[in-house]
């Protein structure tokens, strides 16, 4: 298997405090706004940004939800892997705020399309930004672009961009994994 | 995760330990699904079930048909007292006219035990027994050991009580099937002239004095006396069995102890529970109903990825 570090943890870091920076930017104190992490990949991410908004800009209790969306996703039935659900963790109502997608990788845009779907359960949101760690460019599937976005790469079908976290693989890393290879 | 070993839901005696504990943790999510705002997802909107009961229902039909739209699934609805059944069509070629409306699935109850086997092995579909005759209910069985382990937080090691009408209970014997695969300890208490003989053969116990097994019990699932399947006088009267076997707040203050009462509803009120019991703190007879939506969703879900496209 052919492991490609693509970023590394400094680097990591930098785009992180740009991507918070930016929101700051557009969100101000959030306190119209809610962040959102697309189970399982999102939730890692929402709380690094919470994270260094609380420590940089010293804007606490930033709501924010862990949205789970198995049971909206357009490949039920139509690939040979079983969906599994995680847990939602959603205890907030979108009505008339502005929402924050956050996923680490956009690839095809199914899963941010039915993210879209999902978040219509929690009431209507005054609008939806989306923000991803890596844009796989050119893989898309449906008309979906990042408002906020880490970095682009161009990936072939073939391989895969695998995200690493501290809390979970012991490293922040993005790698590219040729898959044929596996 | 991993897939159903079955492609029917036919009886618990069918299933696996991974299959229950896979429903289990489906219907955990789907649980918390029917409590967000908006309770319907989308991921069964291109599959039709039909729902055909040839016996009455109030509960497993709604609970199914609530399971099925909170789904999103097409429903079709057929009940036996109003069709061409009475015009004596036979079972399969009821079935078989219904399926070549292009319906994917099937949840069936019906008076004669078996009737669900039989059809999954004559037509193509996915079928889904809602109860047969005396034999299995068994999505009843599922819903009551997700609410036990919802209450108690495992299964296994708990000594669980039957009570009442065993012989004419679908919901019994699934009940039974279903808590020993789980590690419970399981007995039966009822008037003799309502347990089947041999049933300690099943590796159950069988208790006739109610304050006894109220005493051994950490659960006790209370069965409604099924009168309409009563084709002889098993007891003098239903005061008489009100009295030795119904669960009165007397009878529990006599055993003193935390039970957790469960019953699978309709309930006969001063028969085999009376009303300051059904509607007391520790029975989660409504919980019992939440959650029987929330396990059809899941085994609906788990099945329909099975169908092939």
């Amino acid at each position: 298997m052919s492991n490609r570090l693509f970023l590394d943890t400094k680097e990591i870091q930098i785009i992180l405090n740009r991507l918070a920076c930016q929101l700051r930017e557009k969100h101000q104190d959030f306190s119209n706004s809610i962040l959102i992490g697309i189970q399982p990949r999102g939730a890692v991410l929402v709380k690094r940004l919470l994270s260094i908004l609380e420590q940089e800009d010293h804007l606490e209790a930033i709501e924010h939800g862990f949205l789970d969306i198995t049971f909206f996703r357009d490949d039920f039935r139509r690939s040979e892997k079983v969906l599994s659900a995680n847990k939602n963790l959603m205890d907030v109502s979108v009505e008339n705020k502005k929402v924050v997608l956050i996923d680490d990788v956009l690839y095809t845009g199914r899963s941010v399309r039915a993210a879209l779907t999902a978040i219509d359960s929690y009431g209507r949101p005054s609008e939806i930004e989306l923000l991803t760690l890596i844009d796989r460019r050119f893989s898309r599937h449906l008309p979906i672009q990042p408002d906020y976005l880490g970095r682009q790469v161009d990936a072939i079908a073939d391989e895969k961009v695998l995200v690493h976290w501290h809390e979970e693989h012991g490293e922040d890393a993005v790698y590219i994994i040729n898959k044929t290879n596996e | 995760m991993s897939k159903l070993s079955v492609s029917h839901l036919l009886g618990i005696k069918y299933l696996t330990d991974a299959d229950i504990e896979l429903i289990f943790e489906t219907s955990s999510h789907f649980k918390e699904v029917i409590n967000r705002p908006i309770k319907k997802v989308p991921s069964l909107r291109d599959v039709t079930i039909a729902n055909i009961f040839f016996e009455n229902s109030t509960r497993t039909k709604l609970s199914f048909e609530l399971a099925q739209k909170r789904l999103s699934a097409d429903v079709i609805n057929f009940s036996a007292s109003n069709s061409s059944v009475k015009k004596g069509e036979s079972l399969i070629d009821t079935v078989n006219n219904i399926l070549s409306m292009k319906v994917d699935m099937v949840v069936m109850r019906h008076p004669n035990p078996g009737a669900a086997m039989f059809l999954s092995k004559h037509v193509n579909a996915s079928i889904i027994n809602a109860g047969d005759g005396a034999h299995e209910h068994p999505t009843q069985a599922l819903l009551d050991c997700f609410s036990i382990r919802e209450k108690l937080g495992e299964i296994r090691g708990k000594k669980v009580v039957i009570i009442g009408d065993i012989l004419h209970s679908r919901v019994a014997l699934s009940n039974i099937f279903a808590l020993k695969k789980l590690g419970a300890e399981v007995m039966v208490c009822g008037p003799l002239t309502l347990i089947p003989k041999h049933i300690e053969s099943l590796g159950i116990s069988v208790e006739t004095n109610l304050e006894k097994a109220l005493q051994w019990a950490d659960v006790a699932n209370v069965l409604r006396v099924q009168f309409e399947r009563m084709k002889a006088s098993f007891f003098p009267s239903n005061r008489e069995y009100a009295m030795q076997y119904g669960i009165t707040k007397k009878v529990l203050e006599k055993v003193d102890k935390e039970l957790l009462i469960m019953h699978p509803g309709p309930i006969n009120r001063g028969v085999e529970i009376s009303s300051d019991v059904a509607d007391s703190e520790n029975a989660i007879i409504l919980d019992q109903v939440q959650n029987g939506v929330a396990v059809r969703m899941a085994i609906l879900y788990l099945l329909a990825s099975k169908i092939e496209q």
